[in-house]
């Protein structure tokens, strides 16, 4: 029996063929672009965050596989608008359950591509020295990815 | 298997019996449709016999011990020197050199050829179409010495743009490395031609014969490349054991590359002097096993007859490309199916190279997705990513059939068909 459907689920083509803020972020203060070199599936995140600490606009583009792709988009309407803490505190299980279908490990990759995009775009500032909404330690607690 | 001599046509069916792998069934009910063997290919009885028979009645360490398991070690080791010496019809075992694979061997060159004999601004020629093992050891080697790399165009239907070749060969070529047949686009190279045009500009000719090897006969004394390099994965051998030939004359004034056991003549404190051929480039305790191992593999394809192999190849391809010529929204990249290898790439518009083959997984076919360590070609490619189905001496037109089933089946998943 085939499970493809179990991944290639209906909301995740969904995300990928018509993704929720793909593209450029026009007032971006922090960006990060991160690279899976085994596949070359690529996530840039862009955001805008305010004085306030919040995500007033959040923005994803790349290429790569639906997984990837897919997952971005949902990330990116998930925590769109929210706080840098509440970005801090979404775990790469978040994610995993926020993508809802079961990915073998290498596919689990695909999908925490834009997640630790997005962790590590929230310490970027594109401005040298604003450092005013991060701190240096690196967040989001990541599951123990295997290979 | 019937051993009556070299059969004009394969019977894969036959042949799928030696292969006790290809009878796995995965995902509860899909039989495995094993399309990756440009990566690696799978293992007859006969070769895991002889690592199996290796282990239990003749193993131990070579050229070393006067003890009778060491001597019988030896023996088969050396004979199995001159299997590879009479498969690719070199002069003498003395330019067969037991290396680790195809990347060993190229590296091996590299480093005790180009260390030796470059000079900055001399010029190495390359393709586009290079695996990045012939094309990395060379930019390492180049930022050494202060070489400069120079690479063969390819047109857009994946053959070498040749009219550039007198230009590009220069009196500073010093190397001009090649792959045979590229590992992506399956285009079979005129490397005879290359050869003796780069001969006639004072260049020396390394091969990248590792999808060459497995698939059609090699005569290197009619080649007359230098150098020659192929692994023993991906021609029914064991992983962890490949060779690289040379020319005796060039490779004796060669220095030695890895410094260590078996690789010296004599050794004080501060000096050592090398060893003789073959022994100078094979420091250390060689792939004993896997060497004798890749022994019984080219038995088994003698027996074949590579003549008959190739036959069998392009058959498969020419029906592959005909049936996914036939599916829309399938493009294949390289040559038209008459001028290649059984190397089949391919995009499917709107899905992705690593989705397809999650999806025909999913229905037992494993192919390649990716860029295949050809990073440089993708990019002259225009792609990220592709997918590619290659065939060996077991694969059978029913399984071609599964491959354009399973596509089809990837379409209707993403909602394409």
């Amino acid at each position: 029996m085939s499970n493809d459907e179990d991944v290639y689920q209906e909301h995740v083509l969904d995300h990928y063929e018509d993704p929720y803020h793909r593209g450029q972020c026009e007032h971006a203060t922090h960006a990060h672009e991160e690279r899976n070199p085994l596949c070359g599936d690529i996530i840039e995140i862009q955001a805008a965050i305010d004085p306030s600490g919040k995500l007033a606009e959040l923005f994803f583009d790349g290429d790569g596989c639906c997984i990837s792709q897919a997952s971005a988009s949902m990330l990116v309407e998930r925590l769109d608008g929210k706080t840098i803490d509440e970005v801090k505190n979404f775990s790469a299980r978040d994610m995993l359950d926020l993508f809802g279908a079961r990915l073998t490990p290498n596919r689990q990759k695909c999908c925490l591509l834009s997640w630790r995009a997005l962790q590590a775009a929230i310490h970027s500032p594109l401005v040298e020295g604003d450092e005013s909404a991060s701190s240096s330690q690196p967040s989001g607690p990541a599951l123990n990815e295997e290979s | 298997m019937s051993t009556a001599g070299p059969p004009a046509t394969l019977d894969p069916y036959a042949i799928r019996e030696d292969f006790p792998i290809l009878s796995t069934v995965l995902h509860g009910d899909k039989p495995l449709v094993f399309l990756d063997n440009a990566a690696s290919t799978q293992h007859p009885r006969q070769v895991i016999g002889a690592l199996t028979e290796m282990y239990e009645k003749h193993y131990a360490n070579v050229h070393r011990g006067i003890h009778w398991l060491s001597e019988q070690s030896t023996d088969l080791y050396e004979q199995t020197r001159e299997k590879v010496r009479a498969f690719i019809n070199a002069a003498m075992t003395e330019e067969i050199i037991f290396t680790p694979g195809t990347t060993a061997s190229i590296n091996t060159i590299a480093r005790s050829w180009g260390d030796a004999h470059l000079t900055p601004g001399d010029e190495i020629l390359l393709s586009v179409m290079e695996h990045h093992s012939n094309l990395v050891p060379w930019q390492q080697l180049a930022e050494r010495q202060g070489a400069v790399l120079r690479h063969l165009p390819i047109t857009d239907d994946g053959h070498l743009v040749l009219d550039q070749l007198d230009e590009l060969l220069t009196e500073r070529t010093k190397l001009v490395s090649l792959t045979s047949i590229s590992n992506v686009l399956g285009t079979v190279n005129p490397i005879r031609e290359i050869t003796r045009r780069a001969h006639d500009a004072g260049a020396l000719v390394l091969i990248d014969a590792a999808q060459h090897a497995p698939h059609l006969p090699l005569d290197v004394a009619e080649l007359g490349c230098d150098f020659l390099a192929f692994s023993g994965h991906k021609m029914l051998g064991p992983s962890g054991v490949g060779v690289l030939y040379g020319r005796a004359e060039i490779l004796d004034a060669l220095p030695p590359f890895l410094g260590g056991g078996s690789m010296i003549n004599s050794v004080q404190l501060d000096r050592f002097t090398p060893a003789d051929l073959p022994a100078k480039f094979e420091a250390g305790t060689p792939p004993i096993a896997p060497a004798i191992a890749l022994g019984a593999a080219i038995d088994y394809l003698n027996n074949l007859g590579l003549e008959a192999v190739h036959q069998h190849e392009v058959q498969l391809t020419r029906y592959a490309h005909d049936l996914l010529e036939g599916i829309a929204g399938v493009q294949i990249l390289g040559p038209r199916a008459e001028e290649k290898a059984g190397i089949v790439t391919f995009v499917l518009e709107g899905i992705h190279a690593h989705d397809v083959a999650h999806l025909l997984d999913r229905q037992g076919v494993a192919v390649r997705a990716g860029h295949h360590c050809t990073q440089p070609l993708h990019d002259r490619l225009g792609v990220t990513a592709t997918s590619r189905a290659s065939f060996y001496l077991y694969n059978t037109l029913a399984e071609i059939d599964q491959l354009g089933d399973a596509i089809l089946h990837a379409q209707h998943v993403f909602r394409r068909r």
